[in-house]
């Protein structure tokens, strides 16, 4: 049977905290702990008007990829809320697909 | 929003993703709105407190009508002693306050002062004064297909090839009629950003261009881009010839803004500035967002003027993916300023600063802000006896410039009554009865944005549940509104309110909205020809010439120039060199955070995790310099005041300038005086003086202010 994961294309992730905040609420996790936590990497000149600055958010092991609400038909709720809809969920082979089309500042957990 | 109700409690929000504009996403504000709603701190009864007993925390539960038995009567006897000009209402911004607290002192209490208290009238006030006076049109919004229900693949939308962010991060601020990260929908869809802004914000790692200009100088790189557009012969020379009024002056005067000239004022190198100019010219459509920026600067009505010009001479006004126009007022927005038809014209005459400040005093139908400040320490021209605060916590570093003073102004009133949803240093200072608001979740309502000036959608806010015993904005304008002025307030109920306002105008009632939810209104491209954007019908704009104008008929005849120009910032490297010296540093504040609506959110004890102090940003080799490092607790401080905050070490600020949060207080602090939840440690706004505006009013220098930062060893 295939895994799930989560692509997320951190192009677009804004560091809006909904996911962490979202998953929370979902999973009822207190204070100091965290399903899904945003990393920040930057931000640092490179060159000229280039920087690195990028925000990911990282799954636990606290995440169970939202598995009562899969089964009602809903998203994840880090995806249903993501702000800047950079994260998508499925099966692990067709969001390594997708992974691939996007091209830059992409990854794929399978937590 | 879907809300999930359990045994009287509100026990999950969820994301609508059938709503076209959100699609299902939340912020974190919203995310959290359950523990917003159950917070043990929040105030949900009544109360009163003997004025001798002012700061103390000495509250006596009361119910509703005997608040109205100790508030009807004292105003009926200032009214009938002082006159109405005695009572002053102060407003706040956001939750659903902007729309109701003018109709409370004209219509409810029945007077002519209503007071907005952010000097210069900084927020919002100015850039839509500005588009009445220049295109005779409402706010000016980026056209991100808001009105089509299938939004971006509508036949008739165009994407933008450029959104220029002028002063304004979209995604963390709060811009009344933008549903902000539909920024990233459009970036997506390939849409290039275009930053202005003294910092390298994470939006600006993903643009196509950043200007990080010197904070204030805004003025000046418009008009070098005007420069470069207009000598390099790059202009719309249609829409300049058929609809634009004053063009030739504006060319002669741009000829004082060349690249070199400008990118000296601004630290902007004179060749972005001319690749800039050049990029927004030849691709067609774009559209400036215009931000906070605009109106937080003395100079703002020329910068806002230029804009606007950019806009014109580009072609971008009223196109398909270019920038949205609506009506300068209607719904709703347009009620609460009819509603001082309850006052005679002897009564509106009195209303403080309208006659020194008819440039604001036109557009706005408030008092002017920093007159009014200046009424309640002189007593001229005459004596103010009662606030009424609604929703405004101003004493917090929020809006208004040097809160400590208004604080030592404000307490020589004898009667205060404020309106909010948890006890704030506002509140504890000044309260004389306090009257618990409820929260969007709890009572009915209507959301349009912008005020009506731009109505890209109407929401229905549907009550879910009530805790305790609040009262609503618009209950407590009918409620106290049938006890002093009845005739104005004809309406049967809430309901019964809300079908009025929205059935002569769109033909739907309250009852349908509810069950859209959502109601997008048609919108209707390039009205200027079509006779749609002025009252007689005739094609054009409705202003004075029935041009946009880019030489404004009306500033001139309020005594300002009638074409842009840049000004220094009152504090400076180059308007005070001297105390430049002392306070090394430019100093802006206020940039936001995803965790806080201005003062709002302090105690919410998940976003407290996330952004627990206030901060300040400083490069790192200027905080080398000063033996700071991050995490440090550091003192700003100016010739006006000093505030606390944590340092943040970034490269994204210039090593020239700092950059400040704003709004906040520690709900977690002793709430008597004199530590009003420390709500002094970390006032920003007490670095900002009073009453530094612009010719015709607005502007003030929050973001373009002067100061020198050491470490000290006590935190917050």
């Amino acid at each position: 049977m295939s895994r799930n994961g989560l692509l997320i294309d951190y192009q677009y992730c804004t560091g809006c905290h909904s996911c962490e905040v979202a998953c929370k609420n979902e999973h009822k996790i207190p204070r100091g702990k965290w399903g899904i936590k945003l990393t920040e990497v930057g931000p640092w000149q490179m060159e000229g008007d280039k920087w690195e600055w990028n925000y990911v958010p990282v799954p636990t092991s606290l995440c169970d990829l939202c598995e009562d609400r899969v089964k009602n038909g809903e998203k994840p709720t880090c995806v249903h809320h993501c702000l800047g809809q950079c994260m998508e969920y499925g099966p692990v082979e067709e969001l390594a697909k997708k992974m691939a089309e996007k091209g830059k500042r992409v990854v794929l957990f399978a937590p | 929003m879907k809300l999930h109700v359990k045994n009287g409690r509100l026990v999950k929000v969820e994301g609508d993703p059938d709503h076209p504009i959100s699609q299902g996403r939340l912020c974190i504000r919203c995310l959290t709105l359950p523990e917003y709603v159950h917070h043990p701190q929040r105030i949900t009864s009544p109360m009163k407190r003997a004025p001798e007993d002012r700061g103390k925390d000495k509250w006596q539960k009361i119910s509703w009508d005997e608040a109205w038995d100790i508030i009807v009567p004292k105003i009926k006897q200032l009214k009938k002693d002082h006159g109405a000009e005695s009572i002053v209402v102060f407003g706040g911004t956001g939750r659903q306050a902007c729309l109701y607290y003018y109709p409370l002192g004209f219509a409810s209490i029945g007077t002519p002062n209503v007071c907005y208290p952010l000097s210069g009238w900084s927020c919002y006030g100015p850039r839509c004064s500005i588009t009445d006076y220049i295109l005779g049109a409402g706010y000016p919004e980026i056209d991100f297909a808001g009105t089509y229900p299938d939004r971006y693949d509508n036949p008739n939308y165009v994407l933008p090839k450029w959104i220029m962010e002028w002063g304004k991060n979209p995604l963390m601020s709060n811009p009344d009629g933008f549903f902000g990260h539909s920024l990233i929908d459009l970036m997506k869809r390939g849409t290039e950003l275009i930053m202005i802004d003294p910092r390298m914000t994470w939006l600006g790692t993903r643009s196509k261009y950043v200007c990080q200009l010197r904070p204030g100088t805004d003025a000046a790189l418009a008009l070098a881009f005007i420069n470069v557009i207009i000598n390099e012969d790059l202009y719309d020379k249609d829409f300049v010839a058929n609809w634009c009024y004053g063009f030739d002056e504006l060319k002669e005067r741009v000829q004082e803004y060349p690249p070199e000239k400008v990118a000296d004022i601004t630290w902007v190198p004179a060749e972005k500035i001319r690749e800039v100019a050049r990029f927004i010219a030849t691709n067609k459509p774009g559209a400036i967002q215009w931000g906070l920026a605009v109106d937080e600067n003395p100079n703002g009505v020329q910068l806002g003027h230029a804009i606007l010009t950019l806009c014109a001479i580009t072609g971008n006004l009223d196109v398909p993916g270019g920038i949205t126009l609506g009506p300068p007022a209607a719904l709703l927005g347009k009620w609460r300023m009819e509603t001082r038809r309850n006052l005679s014209p002897e009564l509106w005459d009195k209303r403080i600063g309208a006659k020194e400040w008819p440039a604001l005093s036109t557009a706005m139908a408030t008092t002017h802000p920093d007159e009014t400040l200046d009424t309640l320490e002189t007593g001229k021209p005459y004596k103010l006896r009662m606030g009424w605060f609604n929703s405004s916590n101003f004493i917090t570093p929020t809006c208004s410039a040097q809160p400590d003073r208004w604080y030592r102004a404000l307490k020589s009133l004898e009667f205060n009554v404020v309106q909010d949803t948890f006890m704030t240093p506002t509140a504890m200072a000044f309260a004389d009865v306090f009257l618990p608001l409820p929260t969007f979740a709890e009572a009915d309502g209507v959301v349009v944005t912008h005020f009506g000036r731009n109505a890209v959608f109407l929401g229905a806010i549907n009550q879910a549940l009530r805790v305790g015993d609040t009262k609503s904005d618009i209950e407590v304008c009918i409620e106290l509104g049938k006890r002093l002025h009845p005739d104005m307030w004809p309406f049967d109920s809430v309901e019964d309110f809300f079908t009025k306002q929205l059935k002569p105008e769109l033909g739907i009632d309250f009852n349908d909205l509810r069950e859209q939810f959502v109601y997008q209104p048609k919108y209707e491209y390039r009205k200027f020809e079509s006779g749609k954007l002025r009252s007689d019908g005739e094609p054009g704009f409705n202003t004075v010439t029935g041009q946009v104008e880019l030489t404004s008929t009306l500033f001139e005849a309020w005594g300002e120039d009638a074409l842009p120009y840049y000004q220094e910032p009152p504090y400076s490297p180059v308007s005070t060199p001297e105390l430049f010296k002392e306070y090394p540093l430019v100093l802006t504040t206020g940039a936001r955070k995803f965790t806080s609506f201005h003062s709002e959110h302090r105690q919410i004890s998940t976003l407290r995790e996330i952004d627990p102090d206030p901060e300040m940003e400083i490069h790192p080799d200027t905080a080398a310099k000063l033996g700071i490092i991050n995490g440090d607790w550091v003192m700003m401080e100016n010739m006006f005041g000093k505030s606390k905050a944590r340092a943040k070490l970034t490269p994204i600020i210039h090593p020239k300038v700092v950059h400040a949060t704003h709004g906040w207080w520690f709900p977690e602090k002793p709430g008597e005086e004199p530590s009003l939840f420390g709500v002094w440690e970390a006032n920003i706004n007490t670095l900002v003086p009073h009453k530094h505006i612009g010719k015709l009013g607005f502007g003030c220098p929050m973001k373009q202010m002067i100061c020198k930062v050491y470490r000290i060893e006590e935190g917050i």
